[in-house]
């Protein structure tokens, strides 16, 4: 049995740190909205999401789900009623995790802002001074509704509503901590906005809610990137992200999925894009024993464009189930999928590619791509593209490769001395280059020596 | 010769290769001391690659009988990479594509796998320099080094790449599986110059080429001919020039 008393030592009383009762039911949900002293209507949506969510059935499609020991789960653990600004205050065992994972360290150089996520709360925020100026508001979620409650009332669930699929109204439910960014018209955030994320407790889901809002011309790149440690029971991460692009504004979303392996990573990701405006996803899924990951963009006005990068690794024990959802809905929108995904020591990597046009368009333009590459005879791999294309006049490029690391490139590489072990590995990050080359420097290093790492145990 | 002196001597002997279940070479016997360049010519077919493959490690060109031998080890028993690190090096006919590989850190890696090179004391710097000479050499694009590597490369640019590699790593024994194929005479004379700068008595050359012309830019000490996985003639370097007159059919006639 886990841990029921908090442990980081926050628990006097006018501390008083609650841990729910494992399961899911109509009480949880009304606890997990007193202790958050939330506004009546998000207590509302709330329930009505749970009630969508029991009576929804699993998805028929895609990776098998019915072993989610959805009672098991704790759905709310709030590791401290603080809310820490200065990373000295941040507990001593929290910051020994973060220390593992680099991110003093990274701060100095790279965070400007840091949202590190640790059980289901958010403890350690800070924000350059000249933003909180600029008017560019990051805050954990919880944070955002109370500080911005209209703002939040909003757009919460404009993109995916509970009722868009199972997770996203579980989420709906239960959703605690994940990120509320609000980015001024005009406002340009130079240095990417970063949340760090870590599942950190025996049987415990993560189910972050984030919304960014990014207001006319301005630009924000967001990274969230997590690492969990293995644990011998599964555990549930189902996120929702919803990002509203308006007019000429530019977004990047950066991921670095890291789960343990008997993690379920069900997230619903989705954008809104408005005239000119672009959105970009960039995700790399390394972890997690099944993911299920679509990241998406409606493309609302003309001139809206959507950029989705994906690279997915599949090692024993693992379903990659990922892909992207673009949906045209106006003249003169362009979209580009380019998905890369590795399947080694029986991991099995899907992509599904949904490209949608309405009808009535012109100048639409669509491009997908995807390669696989395939370490082994036990790996496997599937693409499943969808176009769905109701306009004459549109572009649409569809291209799939799958290739099997070849003898002959390995070959090639040993002939100069070079170990079979760093041939494989030099062939894998060539592989992902055109994605990873994409992320900030340190996480497409950190991407890398990831992949060096799993490649490492399965090679020679 | 004494076994001392054939430390530095590529030995093979009576070499059998098949691939796929198909016997290709039949009992091939060479010696390859180091400062001496050999060329090995025959028809398409006689399987001038597949002793370079089979000497090289390829997985798919099974050894049935024979030996190889070069610093007093069985090269037959050692991985691709540690022929390599023992000096062997295949200058490809066809160079691989790898995507997403940069040229100069695959280059860099090479290099220190090469030579066993602690990385903590390894200046890309330096290397850096170096690598940039030998371009410049070599006549290659300064953007060269920044490419994927062989990746939308030219004919003759794979090539170089090649003899790049080979002046970087600086093999005790390079085979070098036509150079020439593909490339016009500028670029002939460009390859040829790369591999003559790098001739003395720490190297010895195993050339295959199926023409003679390449033979007119290395000149070679001894000229063997290879027919139907046999070698079936040696000589000095005017057997080179009495093939080219005479041809492979009348050559083989011959023995």
């Amino acid at each position: 049995m886990p841990d029921t008393e908090y442990r980081y030592g926050f628990h006097d009383p006018e501390n008083y740190v609650y841990r729910a009762k494992p399961g899911l039911s109509h009480d949880v949900v009304s606890e997990i909205s007193w202790l958050k002293k939330e506004p009546e209507w998000m207590s509302k949506v709330r329930h009505k999401a749970l009630d969508y969510f029991l009576k929804k059935q699993l998805p028929e499609w895609g990776p098998f789900l019915g072993n989610i020991p959805f009672d098991e789960i704790y759905y709310y653990i709030k590791p401290s009623e603080r809310q820490e600004q200065n990373w000295k205050d941040v507990p001593e065992d929290i910051r020994n995790t973060f220390d593992k994972l680099g991110i003093p360290e990274a701060e100095k150089k790279y965070l400007a802002g840091v949202g590190a996520q640790y059980e289901s709360e958010v403890v350690y925020h800070s924000l350059k001074e000249e933003w909180t100026k600029q008017g560019v508001v990051f805050l954990d979620m919880d944070g955002g509704l109370r500080e911005y409650p209209e703002l939040i009332k909003e757009y919460f669930g404009s993109i995916v509503p509970y009722t868009d699929n199972k997770f996203s109204a579980l989420n709906t439910a239960v959703w605690s901590g994940g990120s509320f960014v609000y980015i001024p018209e005009g406002v340009e955030v130079a240095i990417p906005l970063q949340a760090y994320f870590r599942i950190n407790a025996k049987n415990m889901g993560q189910f972050e809610r984030t919304l960014i809002i990014a207001e006319k011309g301005s630009r924000v790149h967001y990274i969230e990137g997590c690492t969990a440690p293995v644990y011998s029971t599964d555990s549930l991460h189902s996120a929702v992200v919803e990002i509203i692009v308006k007019e000429g504004a530019r977004v990047t979303y950066s991921t670095v999925q890291n789960w343990s392996k008997n993690v379920y990573n069900l997230v619903t990701k989705r954008s809104i894009v408005f005239k000119d405006g672009i959105m970009e996803w960039v995700d790399g899924n390394l972890g997690s024993g099944v993911s299920m990951k679509y990241p998406g963009a409606i493309l609302k006005e003309r001139g809206a464009r959507a950029e989705i990068l994906s690279v997915a690794m599949a090692s024993a024990g693992q379903q990659q189930d990922v892909g992207s959802k673009v949906i045209h809905m106006a003249s003169d929108t362009s979209s580009s999928i380019v998905s890369k995904s590795i399947s080694k020591d029986g991991g099995r990597s899907s992509f599904r590619g949904l490209v949608k046009v309405v009808s009535g368009l012109s100048g639409v333009k669509a491009s997908v791509r995807c390669d696989a590459l395939i370490m082994d005879d036990t790996s496997r791999s599937d693409t499943y593209p969808y176009l769905d294309i109701n306009s004459p006049e549109v572009e649409v490029g569809h291209e799939a490769t799958v290739t099997k690391i070849g003898e002959e490139k390995l070959f090639y590489l040993m002939s100069r001395g070079i170990s079979e072990i760093d041939a494989a590995k030099m062939i894998v990050s060539g592989f992902i280059e055109p994605v990873v080359k994409r992320l900030p420097m340190e996480f497409a290093v950190e991407m890398n020596r990831l992949i060096d790492l799993e490649i490492e145990g399965s090679v020679g | 010769m004494s076994s001392a002196s054939k430390q530095n001597t590529l030995v093979i002997e009576d070499l059998h290769v098949s691939v796929e279940g198909k016997e290709i070479l039949k009992g091939v016997n060479v010696e390859i001391p180091k400062g001496e360049v050999h060329a090995l010519m025959g028809p398409n077919g006689a399987g001038k690659s597949t002793l370079a493959y089979a000497l090289m490690g390829h997985p798919k060109y099974r050894i049935t009988e024979g030996k190889v031998s070069f610093h007093g080890k069985n090269l037959l028993d050692l991985s691709i990479d540690k022929r390599a690190r023992e000096g062997v090096f295949l200058a490809f006919q066809y160079p691989k594509e790898i995507p997403g590989l940069k040229v100069f850190h695959f280059l860099k890696n090479a290099y220190i796998a090469r030579f066993g090179i602690d990385e903590g004391s390894f200046s890309s710097m330096d290397f850096f320099k170096k690598v940039k000479a030998k371009t410049e050499l070599l006549k290659m694009k300064e953007d060269f080094i920044t490419r994927y590597l062989n990746e939308g490369f030219s004919g003759g640019e794979k090539k170089r790449m090649e003899i790049l590699q080979l002046s970087l790593l600086k093999p005790e024994i390079a085979i070098l599986d036509e150079p020439d194929s593909g490339l016009d005479i500028d670029a002939v004379r460009i390859v040829a110059g790369g591999v003559n700068s790098l001739r003395g008595p720490d190297i010895g050359v195993l050339l295959i080429t199926h023409y003679q012309r390449i033979l007119n830019y290395i000149k070679p000490d001894v000229v063997h001919i290879l027919m139907n996985g046999r070698i079936v003639q040696s000589g000095g370097p005017d057997l080179a020039e009495h093939l080219d007159n005479v041809g492979y059919e009348f050559a083989g006639a011959e023995v």
